[in-house]
């Protein structure tokens, strides 16, 4: 009788085993599971409500750094850059003063392309900068970084970047009345540059200048 | 030049010492491996106004270049 017990206890176990192991194995994974979940909850960083404007102070810094003076004065007064073309079309247009069409370049918006003697918009170019960290593109650069990643990829490159970019004709992303103002902006604050060049010593008397640090002008 | 964050310098030495420029070529290949386009802002000789270089190889940065800035390859938007 005692022998039978055995056996059958020893069959119970041995079909058991199984079941025991899987269950085990089942338990320690989502033990694994908890623990990493838990990890990453730790890892997730904190939100900082500041990074974003240390960033952009860092952004106006560079861009103060790589481009001409009379192009940061544009960018921290009118709030975008103008960059000439290089190519021209006709023999006419390598003789004339300035290029043949210009580009405006503003922070996270299309560039816009136009001729900079009778202001006709000709198209807007919609690029971007994507985060390639693998971060799923939830970040995007810093305002004054797309300005002088647009700015650097124009001077040094610009067919490469205008054949990456989608062209559209202007008024698809941007107010096309609004881009007319901005042009009439940039002529009045080019004409009120030169004739501060011209007298300096009155003009500053007068008034102060749109000159100064990057911190007077935020 | 990195999404979120802005600028961040990834690598600096003095290009006479040995390690050091081993260390600043492998960040600059690392860099364009991960998609990265470089630039190194430069003066145009002859009218004298501000442009940029587009770096392709660590032997096309010109002498006398303080930095080089890296920053994600345009796409269309």
């Amino acid at each position: 009788m005692l022998l039978a017990l055995l056996a059958l206890a020893l069959i119970a176990v041995v079909l058991a085993t199984p079941l025991i192991v899987r269950e085990t194995g089942r338990r320690r994974a989502r033990r694994r599971t908890e623990k990493a979940a838990a990890r990453e909850g730790l890892d997730l960083p904190l939100y900082d409500p500041g990074r974003e404007r240390r960033a952009e102070q860092r952004a106006r810094e560079l861009l103060r750094s790589c481009v001409n003076a009379e192009e940061w004065a544009m960018y921290r007064d009118l709030g975008f850059i103008r960059v000439g073309g290089k190519h021209t079309r006709r023999d006419a247009d390598r003789s004339s003063v300035g290029p043949a069409y210009a580009y405006l370049i503003y922070a996270h918006k299309p560039i816009v392309a136009f001729v900079p003697g009778s202001g006709q918009l000709l198209s807007e170019y919609c690029v971007e900068f994507p985060d390639l960290t693998g971060s799923g593109g939830r970040h995007r650069l810093p305002a004054s970084d797309d300005v002088l990643a647009k700015w650097m990829a124009l001077t040094s490159d610009e067919d490469r970047v205008i054949g990456r970019a989608n062209m559209h004709l202007v008024g698809r992303q941007l107010d096309p009345a609004r881009i007319r103002r901005d042009l009439w902006r940039l002529a009045e604050w080019e004409r009120r540059r030169k004739r501060r060049r011209q007298a300096p010593g009155r003009k500053q008397s007068a008034r102060p200048t749109a000159r100064g640090r990057l911190s007077d002008s935020e | 030049m990195k999404p979120g964050h802005g600028e961040i310098l990834l690598a600096e030495g003095d290009l006479e010492v040995r390690e050091e420029e081993e260390r600043l070529i492998e960040e600059f290949r690392r860099q364009l491996d991960e998609g990265m386009w470089a630039a190194v802002p430069t003066t145009h000789p002859g009218s004298g106004r501000r442009e940029a270089q587009l770096i392709k190889a660590y032997g096309d940065i010109p002498a006398g270049a303080d930095r080089v800035i890296f920053f994600p390859r345009a796409s269309g938007g």
